[in-house]
């Protein structure tokens, strides 16, 4: 058994494997309670609209329906949420804000009777005017989607200055020098107008929850939810419970990359299970989910400035990202594209200003590597244009002005935390940028940073038992990319035992401690940071132990292959624990606590560490179609330290098809604010038939992450990375994308119009 | 009331007959993850575009999500939780462990047993093959480069106890 032992840095297999591969894995919709009712959600068909009236009485007839909530049942609580704008209510209460709106629920015995409920429901709708595209929400005197003086920040918005006004929900600048004045002097000049869709995350397992509300107001709630403590507090806030009286559990999650964010589906299970008196199981259908949770389009205007040196001097960006008829994390998504439009440069002068606004269409939230994919193209393609116009390679040109360790990127917060020219050349490596490119064959790079990390706050607790065995309780949620096998990682590493010895059950806000959230790549390095803490703490136990056992000095005790050691004499966990209690029980914890180094830990402060957003691609155009074929991927982890090289090569592998996604295939058409791509029919993400013809990847350990080991998290940068670097492989082979998706159509009048020129 | 036509169902599931009367509507998605309690069968696009909610009806593929329960009357119906036998994982399983072929897991069932259509159809597909019939499955979290490796390696591995 002894080389069952995986520590940190080996190629582990996937605790959750198995399970995974029985079908035996549980996700919240495969859990059913007793006595359990569906709930299916009626949604308003206008994007916006009075709702004069509903009438539930035939539904209510119907065989089967148990209740049906509406906006008049919410009078008795506080029905808005939000985490950074306290703007949604949970069903429309006056207005439907933008079609698929929730405007009712139903609870039936089956779902296929609250389906059938729903087609009962009358609501008399006064249809009303709506501004549902950025352009008419920008417009001078445009119609206001929320009377902004009205508007409540939620508990955790985390925004510093909020002062909404007309459409705009939040805008943040960032000011360094006078741009202008290097605009008017500097040598060479690019700019241009750009646009990024609106994107479906399309985790698989859409969103659901199912709730119950016990006697003694006790609510306990199975939700796939990537932050479950944040999710506690709202429902907490908005029910009036003590939050200790609102139990998560957080069973497996079928893919997250940010849709499952934040308060999703929960408050109208919970409102629901309130009314019904009984458990209530809601489960969104695809189109629901696009409806829920999506990215934000956006447009932006952007300049760089060069010396002719190729010295890049100064850079301005506008831009509007659209959030929909609701905050949700539009917020911080803003901000994070504000701090991804400088890009990884050394600048003598930038001017950001980027503003959420609202519209009467679907909010949006988190995705993957958000701000950093909307901004990353579009200053990578104007580097890129700089250094044609110079005659400069793409590479030297980064080489020349990418940040050095220890430079600042913004004031305040943290310098330049990793070797930024070590990762591109790599990239090159791969690429194999000096050899010539065989004809209509384009190579792009593109390099980028994202804020990562959010709250610098997590715990952990690992139980050590009587046979030896670890249960690591932690809050992560194992959204697939592997973190119960991460944690699993560092605690053998600690305690030197197989991970056959070890488990990390699921979440559960009344058993495993708090974690402020799942995403922003910060779990390992955070989550895993407080792991690594509590097997420490239980490793020093231990010594503690075999000091007193074998009266030695602790300097003389090491833990290997399960055991304590003191020269040849040994001792297995389980025959410590026997020794110190005296018989075959009693049990020790080790805890770990994450929390701010200095300060309070707030994003702008940050972030925990700069994720690196790197990434390759070379790839062919068929001039007759425009269709993109993709020849290579080249991908850079700049990871600090791997504690498992393959799944870290997965995480790339997943970002890196989203990103092509993101880049060629993707976008959510809306007219008039109606969704008209809203299944998985119409709406294209990448298949199998799809993927580029090889994936090189590197990873690169410099050790210099702020988690444990010095490792630091990954898994969104190359998404962000990929359609920089497509755009810049077609530009290379003279074809000018300035809107996503790249599709063949685009591609296509690219190349008639580079044609014409 | 509203009184729904109902059907007495004889069907084999994982080798084990099963007899119900359920409502002439039941999807079979709904029968094996409600009834039955084999939620082992996901759903996810409900409209067979997506491969989640594969099983394997006499051998072939067939998305649950758009077939109804009575449609397996008198037919074999295998879903992932028959594909383990006496404990031992079967080879196709066991090569997506061993190549990473699965992270959230959501995919995976309807992953496996259309490799197992595959596989059951042409023992050693080419990765033309491999792809174009696999196209039919999406996986968000892999980027499938993943599941790529694991079919070669399950084909390699049956062909060979086979062979
Ligand atoms: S759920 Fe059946 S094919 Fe997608
Ligand atoms: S592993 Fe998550 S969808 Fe395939």
């Amino acid at each position: 058994m002894l080389n069952q032992k995986y520590g940190v840095g080996e190629k582990a297999p996937r605790v959750d494997g198995p399970s995974k591969v029985t079908g035996e894995a549980k996700f919240t919709a495969d859990i059913r309670l007793a006595n359990m009712l569906e709930a299916r959600v009626l949604r308003s068909p206008f994007p916006h609209a009075r709702i004069r009236s509903i009438d539930t009485s035939q539904a209510e007839a119907l065989d089967g329906v148990v209740a049906i909530l509406t906006g008049t049942d919410l009078g008795d609580i506080d029905p808005y949420y939000g985490h950074a704008v306290r703007d949604r209510p949970i069903v429309a209460i006056d207005a439907a804000r933008f079609a698929g709106d929730p405007v009712a629920v139903v609870a039936a015995e089956n779902a296929y009777i609250a389906a059938e409920a729903l087609e009962l429901i009358r609501i008399d709708y006064e249809e009303l005017p709506a501004v549902t595209t950025l352009e008419e929400a920008l417009a001078e005197g445009a119609l206001r989607v929320h009377d902004a003086d009205l508007l409540r920040l939620g508990l955790f918005h985390g925004l510093g200055d909020f002062r909404p006004h007309d459409n705009i929900c939040y805008e943040h600048h960032m000011t360094k020098g006078q741009a202008e004045q290097i605009f008017a002097e500097a040598d060479v000049v690019v700019e241009g107008e750009f646009r990024f869709p609106a994107v479906y995350q399309y985790a698989l397992e859409t969103h659901a929850a199912t709730a119950v509300w016990h006697s003694s107001d006790q609510l306990e709630l199975w939700a796939n939810c990537q932050h479950p403590y944040l999710v506690r507090a709202e429902l907490a806030d908005m029910f009036d419970l003590p939050k200790a009286n609102v139990r998560i559990h957080v069973p497996f999650i079928g893919g997250g990359f940010g849709s499952k964010s934040y308060t999703r589906m929960e408050p109208i299970a919970v409102a629901m299970a309130r009314k019904a008196k009984r458990p209530v199981r809601v489960v969104n259908s695809v189109t629901e989910s696009m409806w829920t949770s999506r990215r934000h389009n956006m447009i932006c205007r952007m300049r760089t400035a060069a010396r002719a040196d190729g010295t890049l001097l100064a850079r301005t960006a506008e831009m509007w990202l659209d959030t929909g008829a609701y905050a949700d994390n539009g917020p911080r998504v803003v901000a994070t594209a504000a701090d991804a439009a400088p890009g990884p440069y050394r600048w003598t002068a930038y001017q950001i200003d980027a503003y959420g606004v609202y519209t009467h269409r679907s909010p949006s939230g988190s995705y993957r590597a958000f701000g950093a994919t909307h901004l990353e193209w579009i200053g990578e393609s104007q580097v890129d244009q700089v250094a044609r116009k110079l005659g400069m390679d793409p590479l030297e040109i980064r080489v020349k002005n990418l940040l050095k360790p220890g430079e600042p990127v913004r004031t305040p917060g943290k310098p330049m935390d990793a070797d930024l020219i070590g990762d591109i050349r790599k990239i090159a490596e791969g690429l194999e940028w000096d050899k010539p490119r065989p004809p209509k064959v384009g190579r792009g790079l593109g390099i980028g940073l994202l804020a990562a990390g959010s709250r610098p706050v997590s715990t952990a607790f690992a139980r050590l038992e009587s046979e030896g065995t670890v249960t690591v309780m932690v809050s992560t949620s194992e959204l697939g990319q592997g973190a119960r096998t991460a944690m699993s990682q560092i605690v053998s590493q600690e305690l030197s035992i197989p991970l056959s010895q070890i488990r990390v059950p699921d979440g559960d806000t009344m058993v495993t401690p708090y974690d402020r959230s799942t995403g922003a790549s910060r779990s390992t390095t955070l989550a895993g940071g407080a792991v690594h803490l509590a097997a420490l703490d239980l490793k020093d136990q231990l010594i503690t132990i075999a000091t007193s056992k074998w009266q030695v000095a602790r300097s003389d005790i090491i833990l290997r292959d399960g055991r304590a050691w003191v020269g040849d004499q040994s001792a297995t966990l389980s025959e410590l624990l026997f020794y110190h209690f005296g018989f075959s029980g009693g049990e020790l914890f080790g805890r770990g606590i994450i929390r701010p180094e200095q300060g309070q830990g707030t994003y702008a402060a940050g972030p925990v560490f700069w994720e690196v957003c790197v990434g390759g691609v070379e790839l062919e155009v068929d001039e007759e179609t425009g269709r993109i074929h993709l020849r290579k991927i080249v991908s850079v982890a700049d990871v600090g330290t791997a504690v498992n090289p393959a799944m870290i090569k997965g995480q790339e592998m997943g970002g890196a098809a989203q990103g092509l996604g993101n880049a060629i295939f993707e976008e959510m058409v809306f007219s008039d604010g109606q969704l008209l791509n809203g299944t998985l029919a119409d709406y294209r993400v990448p298949r199998m038939d799809d993927i580029a013809d090889e994936f090189v990847s590197y990873i690169v350990q410099n050790e210099d992450g702020p988690g444990p080991y010095g490792l630091k998290g990954v898994g969104e940068g190359i998404l962000a990375a990929m359609p920089a670097a497509i755009v810049n492989a077609l530009a290379d082979i003279g074809i000018h994308i300035d809107e996503l998706p790249a599709t063949p159509e685009r591609v296509w009048r690219a190349i008639q119009q580079s044609k014409s020129v | 009331m509203n009184i729904q036509p109902t059907f007495k169902l004889t069907t084999t599931i994982n080798s084990i007959p099963v007899d119900a009367e359920i409502e002439t509507r039941t999807l079979l998605i709904d029968f094996l993850r409600e009834h039955l309690g084999l939620t082992g069968t996901k759903r996810s696009c409900d409209m067979q575009i997506c491969g989640s909610c594969t099983v394997l009806v006499d051998g072939k593929p067939v998305s649950s999500c758009t077939t109804l329960a009575y449609e397996v009357n008198d037919r074999e119906v295998l879903t992932i939780e028959g594909m383990a036998q006496n404990g031992e994982l079967h080879p196709i399983q066991q090569a997506f462990l061993d190549e990473y072929g699965l992270q959230c897991g959501y995919c995976t069932p309807g992953m496996v047993l259309a490799t197992a259509a595959l596989l059951n159809e042409n023992p050693r597909p080419d990765d033309t093959e491999i792809k174009s019939f696999l196209s039919g499955n999406l996986c968000r979290c892999t980027g499938y480069f993943p599941i790529l490796n694991a079919v070669r390696r399950a084909s390699e591995r049956i062909s060979k106890e086979e062979g």
